[in-house]
C-alpha cells in the first residue's frame, strides 16, 4: 500500500447566499498516493472544483463554507492550518491548474514576472539572477522560448497561455498538483500535447497530482486511480483498471461509459444518460442518482446508499450491498428483459 | 505612438469646424440681432440696421461663418467682440488663463481625493472607511454645485469668515471655488474607483496569484490595482464636462472673471465673436485632456502600448 | 421506451414573467430602494397634486409687508424676498421641474437610444459618421450648450425640454451602441439566425430586453441628473421665466440674504436633494435587482 500524500475524510462544503443554500460537497472521502495521480470524473456541477478549492483553501470567501471534514496533507490538517501557514503551502507544496487560461493571467503583467512572483514567493533567500534563471529553465520545460518572458499573455494562444499557468505550478515543483480541466479549453490537437506535457514533467518531477475532468479518455492516459463523483459524493472509486475493464460498476459511471460515441458501433443515435443532476439546493431524501437510475428500486429512493467495498473498488450503490441482494437482482433481471425487447 | 498623438492633434481642425459651426446655426435661430440686443428695445430699426451693417451681421450666415474661419485661421484673429468693440483674443486670454488654473487644481484636487479613498473602500469594503465616503459621495451626488457652493459660503465665507466671497486677485479667493468644483468630480471618482477595484478582485487572474501562495496585501496592490486604474484614468477624462460645467457655476457664484462668466454674460448679448471664441477654446481644452488621459492610458496598459507601437511607421 | 429529451436550458433564454418576479423580488430585498421608491412615490404624489393643496396663486402672488418672513403657521416654509410663500413656490417648482425631467428623460432616451441601435446594427460609415459626429459634439461643454440653445430659442417649457433633450441624449448612444454591438455577437443570437430568424426580429426579441434593464437604470438615474441640471439653467436666469417658480432660480434669488434669510436657501436646496437622493437610492437599486452579481 503506497504511501498517500492527501487524504481527504468527510468533507462537506456548502455555498450560502441569502437565497439559498447550494449543497456541493456531501460527505466524501478521497486518497491521492504519492508519486500517483488520481482522477476526479463527473459532470459539470458534480463538485469537483469546490472540491479543489477546498484543498487550497480558496473557496470564495463571501459564500463558500466548509462545514466539516479533515484534508490531511503530509500529515497536517489544512483545513486546521493558520492562514499564514496555508499561503506558504500554496504554490510550493500544492499548485493548482484553473481551468480557464484565457482569463487565469493578470493581462499586465508580463508572463517572466508572473512566474518570478511564484518562485520569489516561497524562496525569499534566493538572489534576482538564480530567480530569473529558474524562469526561463521552467519556461524551455513547458516547451516556451525563454526569451518570451518578457512578453504579455495576450501574446499568446490559448494552448500557449495554459502552458504558462503549468509554468507558474509547477515553478517551485509542489509535491501536488491539481489540474482542474486542464485542457477542457482547448482544441482537441493543443488538448493532446498539453496533456502530453503534463503527463512528462509529472514523471520527471514526481509529482503527485489530482486530475479533474470529464473527459474519460484523459483518465484512461494520464491516471493510476479513479473517483467518480456525483452530486458532491463520490459514488465510485478504484483503480483505473477497475474502473475501465470492472466487471461491477456504479450505474452512474455505467452510463458515462455508454454515452461515450462509439466509432465503431452504428447506432443512429447517441445514449446520453435521462434527466439531469439533482438541484443541490434540494438533495433528494435517498440515493442522489435514484431519479436517473435505470436500475432504480423503492429502496433506492429511501435510503442512502452504503459504500461497498471490494478491494480496491469500493462502489456506492446498492446492488452490490449484500443485505439488499434479492430485491436488487429482481430489479436487474427486470431490466435485463426490458432490454431484449 | 507618435503617430496616434498626431492623428488624434489632427482631428482637432475637425473639431474646430464644426464647434464653430454649432454655435453659428445656433445662435441663428433666434429672431433678435446684436444690434438690437446693443442699442436696446427701444432704438429705431434704422439705428439696429445701421449697426448689425457695421459688425458685419446683415451678410448671410454661412458668408459669416466662412469668413470667421479664414480670419481665425489666416490672421490668428478672433475677431471684435461685438459687445464691447474690443479685440476678442485680448479680452479673452487671461480669463481664460484663469478658468484653465481653476479647473487644473479642480482635476487634480478631485483625482487626488476620489480615487485613493475609492482604493480605500474597495479593499476594506463595509467598514467605515467605506461606508462614510460611499455615503457622502451619495449625497454629493444628489446635490447640484451651485448649492454645494452656496453652502460652503455660507459656512466658510460668511459664518467663519475664513475666505473672501468674490475674487480680490488673492490666491485664496481661489480656493473655495476650486473645492467647489473638485468635489463632485472627487465623488464621482470615488465610486467609479471602488466598483472597478471590486471588479478586477473578482476576475480569475487574482485566484491564480492567490494559488500562488501571494499575501491579499500583493494580490490587491500588485495585481488588482494596476488593472482598476485603467478604466478609472479614462473615467477622469470624461468627468471634464461636469468640471467644467462646475467651473461655469463656480464663476458665477463667486464673482470669478474666468471664461465660462464671459461667455454666459456675453449670451445675451449675442456677442457671436467672444462665444465663438471662447467656445473652441473650451473645446480645445477637452480634446487636449482626452488625449493626455489616452495616453496616459496606453502608458499604464501594456497591452495598448504595445498596440500603438505597432502602428508606428 | 421513449423517453423526451431533456434540453438544459441556457442561462440567456429565459422566461419573461419568472425574470420580471424575480426583479422585483431583488429590489424589495434592499431596505435604501424601497426606501427610495416610497419617498419618491411622497414627492411624486405631493408635487403632482400642487394645485390640490395650495393654489398656484399662492406661490406668485407678492407679499412685500411679508418680506423674508421666518417660518410660521400661516406659512410653513416662510416668504421669500418678495413675500411669495415658499411652500406654495416650492410644489409648484417642483411639479415643473418634475414634468420636465421625466419628459426629457424619455425623449433624450428615445433619441439616443434610436441613434445608439442605428449606429450599432448598421456599423461600417453609419457608424463612424454616427459616432464622430458625437465626439464632436460632446467637446462643447453640455452646459454652454444648453445655455446657448435657451437663449437662442427662448426659455419655455418645450424648448427647455429640446435643450434637455440634446444635453442628456449622448448618454444613451454609446450605451445602446455597445449592448448592441456586444449582444449580436452572442452565441443565443446566432442560434437564433440559425434557426432563421431576420435581422430586426432579432432586435426585437434578443438584443432589446437584455439592453433594457441597463437602459431603464440609466433612465432612472437621469431623472434626477435632470433636475438638478435644469436646477442649474434656472440658477443661471435660464429656467421658466418668472414669476413661475423654480428650485434653482429661487436659490438664485435666495443669495443676497443668505446671511440673513437661511430659510430661503434652505427649503429649495433640500427639496432638491431629497428628491434627488430618493431617485438615486431607486436607480441604485433597480441597478442592483437587475445584476445581483455587481453587488459582492
Amino acid at each position: 500500500m503506497l504511501e498517500k500524500i492527501l487524504k481527504i475524510k468527510d468533507l462537506r462544503v456548502i455555498y450560502k447566499t441569502d437565497l439559498e443554500t447550494v449543497n456541493a460537497v456531501n460527505g466524501i472521502n478521497l486518497e491521492v498516493e504519492k508519486g500517483g495521480t488520481l482522477g476526479l470524473v463527473g459532470e459539470t456541477g458534480a463538485g469537483k472544483t469546490t472540491t479543489a478549492l477546498s484543498i487550497m483553501r480558496l473557496l470564495p470567501s463571501n459564500t463558500g463554507r466548509i462545514l466539516n471534514g479533515e484534508i490531511i496533507f503530509e500529515g497536517e490538517d489544512i483545513l486546521k492550518m493558520e492562514e499564514d501557514k496555508v499561503r506558504h503551502v500554496r504554490g510550493d507544496k500544492i499548485a493548482m491548474v484553473f481551468q480557464d487560461p484565457m482569463t487565469s493571467l493578470n493581462p499586465v503583467q508580463t508572463i517572466g514576472a508572473q512566474i518570478a512572483e511564484a518562485i520569489r514567493l516561497h524562496n525569499e533567500n534566493m538572489d534576482e539572477k538564480e530567480v530569473q534563471e529558474r524562469v526561463e529553465h521552467i519556461l524551455s520545460l513547458v516547451g516556451i522560448i525563454p526569451q518570451r518572458k518578457h512578453d504579455y499573455p495576450h501574446q499568446f494562444s490559448g494552448g500557449m497561455k495554459q502552458r504558462v499557468v503549468i509554468a507558474i505550478a509547477l515553478s517551485c515543483e509542489p509535491d501536488l498538483l491539481i489540474a482542474d480541466e486542464p485542457t477542457t479549453a482547448l482544441d482537441v490537437t493543443i488538448q493532446a500535447q498539453v496533456l502530453a506535457m503534463i503527463r512528462d514533467l509529472r514523471d520527471r518531477l514526481g509529482t503527485s497530482m489530482l486530475m479533474i475532468t470529464h473527459d474519460l479518455g484523459i483518465v484512461a492516459q494520464t491516471c493510476d486511480n479513479v473517483a467518480v463523483m456525483y452530486a458532491g459524493e463520490v459514488i465510485e472509486f478504484g483503480t483505473v483498471e477497475d474502473i475501465f475493464k470492472g466487471e461491477k460498476h456504479h450505474p452512474y459511471t455505467e452510463g458515462l461509459f455508454g454515452s461515450i460515441p462509439n466509432l465503431k458501433s452504428r447506432a443512429a443515435r447517441l445514449n446520453p444518460i435521462q434527466g439531469l443532476m439533482p438541484d443541490p439546493t434540494k438533495l433528494p431524501e435517498g440515493c442522489y442518482f435514484a431519479p436517473r437510475c435505470k436500475y432504480c428500486t423503492e429502496l433506492c429512493n429511501k435510503t442512502r446508499p452504503e459504500v461497498i467495498v471490494s478491494g480496491t473498488h469500493k462502489i456506492a450503490c446498492h446492488m452490490y450491498n449484500s443485505k439488499y441482494e434479492n430485491e436488487m437482482k429482481q430489479s436487474v433481471a427486470k431490466h435485463a428483459k426490458k432490454k431484449e425487447e | 505612438m507618435y503617430r496616434y498623438v498626431l492623428q488624434r492633434l489632427l482631428f482637432l481642425i475637425p473639431t474646430i469646424l464644426g464647434v464653430t459651426l454649432i454655435i453659428f446655426l445656433v445662435m441663428s435661430l433666434t429672431p433678435s440681432t446684436p444690434g438690437r440686443m446693443m442699442l436696446g428695445p427701444s432704438a429705431t430699426q434704422a439705428d439696429v440696421e445701421q449697426l448689425n451693417h457695421e459688425l458685419g451681421y446683415d451678410q448671410p450666415i454661412l458668408k459669416r461663418y466662412v469668413d470667421y474661419v479664414v480670419d481665425m485661421v489666416v490672421n490668428q484673429d478672433f475677431g471684435t467682440s461685438y459687445y464691447t468693440k474690443q479685440s476678442v483674443f485680448t479680452e479673452i486670454w487671461p480669463r481664460y488663463i484663469v478658468t484653465i488654473k481653476l479647473a487644473t487644481i479642480g482635476i487634480i484636487l478631485s483625482t487626488l481625493i476620489g480615487v485613493p479613498l475609492g482604493i480605500l473602500a474597495a479593499v476594506k469594503q463595509y467598514s467605515a472607511l467605506d461606508s462614510i465616503p460611499s455615503l457622502l459621495a451619495f449625497f454629493i451626488a444628489a446635490v447640484p454645485s451651485f448649492v454645494l457652493g452656496m453652502v460652503l459660503m455660507f459656512i466658510f465665507c460668511l459664518k467663519l469668515k475664513l475666505l473672501p466671497t468674490y475674487d480680490n486677485g488673492t490666491i485664496a479667493a481661489l480656493i473655495m471655488p476650486a473645492i467647489t468644483i473638485a468635489i463632485p468630480p472627487a465623488a464621482q471618482n470615488f465610486r467609479f474607483t471602488k466598483s472597478s477595484m471590486l471588479e478586477e478582485i473578482r476576475q480569475d487572474y487574482i485566484r491564480t496569484a492567490r494559488a500562488k501562495g501571494a499575501t491579499e496585501r500583493m494580490v490587491i496592490w500588485k495585481h488588482a490595482l494596476q488593472n482598476a486604474l485603467l478604466p478609472v484614468v479614462t473615467n477622469i477624462g470624461m468627468n471634464l464636462g461636469v468640471l467644467i460645467a462646475g467651473a461655469v457655476v463656480a464663476e458665477k457664484l463667486f464673482s470669478i472673471q474666468g471664461i465660462g462668466s464671459l461667455i454666459v454674460d456675453r449670451i445675451s448679448y449675442k456677442d457671436e465673436p467672444t462665444i465663438i471664441a471662447g467656445t473652441i477654446l473650451i473645446a480645445i481644452v477637452f480634446t487636449v485632456v482626452m488625449l493626455l488621459v489616452d495616453i496616459a492610458y496606453a502608458y499604464i496598459d501594456p497591452r495598448i502600448k504595445a498596440k500603438y507601437e505597432r502602428l508606428k511607421g | 421506451m421513449e423517453a423526451s429529451l431533456n434540453t438544459q436550458k441556457t442561462t440567456e433564454v429565459y422566461k419573461k414573467q419568472s425574470q420580471f418576479k424575480e426583479i422585483v423580488r431583488r429590489f424589495s430585498k434592499s431596505k435604501s430602494a424601497v426606501i427610495g421608491l416610497i419617498l419618491f412615490g411622497i414627492v411624486a404624489v405631493v408635487l403632482l397634486l400642487a394645485d390640490v393643496i395650495v393654489p398656484y396663486a399662492e406661490a406668485t402672488t407678492v407679499h412685500p409687508e411679508l418680506k423674508n418672513l421666518v417660518p410660521n403657521k400661516d406659512h410653513i416654509f416662510g416668504c421669500d424676498s418678495y413675500g411669495r410663500d415658499i411652500f406654495a413656490r416650492i410644489l409648484h417648482g417642483g411639479k415643473t421641474s418634475l414634468g420636465i425631467a421625466l419628459l426629457g428623460t424619455l425623449c433624450s432616451c428615445v433619441v439616443g437610444c434610436l441613434l445608439g441601435a442605428v449606429a450599432g446594427y448598421y456599423g461600417g460609415k453609419v457608424d463612424t459618421v454616427i459616432m464622430r459626429g458625437l465626439d464632436i459634439f460632446m467637446s462643447v461643454p453640455d452646459l454652454l450648450f444648453t445655455m446657448a440653445v435657451v437663449y437662442a430659442l427662448g426659455a419655455n417649457f418645450i424648448n427647455l425640454l429640446i435643450a434637455l433633450t440634446l444635453a442628456f441624449f449622448t448618454n444613451y448612444v454609446r450605451l445602446v451602441r455597445s449592448q448592441v454591438l456586444n449582444l449580436a455577437e452572442k452565441d443565443y443570437v446566432e442560434a437564433a439566425r440559425a434557426g432563421g430568424a431576420g435581422g430586426l426580429r432579432i432586435i426585437f426579441t434578443h438584443i432589446i430586453p437584455n439592453a433594457m434593464g441597463v437602459i431603464i437604470v440609466n433612465t432612472t438615474l437621469n431623472v434626477a441628473k435632470i433636475i438638478i441640471y435644469e436646477s442649474t439653467l434656472s440658477f443661471l436666469g435660464l429656467g421658466m421665466p418668472p414669476p413661475a417658480p423654480e428650485w434653482g432660480q429661487m436659490l438664485s434669488e435666495a443669495r443676497e440674504y443668505m446671511r440673513s434669510a437661511p430659510h430661503l436657501l434652505a427649503f429649495p436646496a433640500l427639496s432638491i436633494v431629497i428628491t434627488a437622493c430618493a431617485i438615486n437610492l431607486m436607480g441604485d437599486g433597480l441597478r442592483d435587482a437587475l445584476d445581483p452579481h455587481l453587488k459582492s
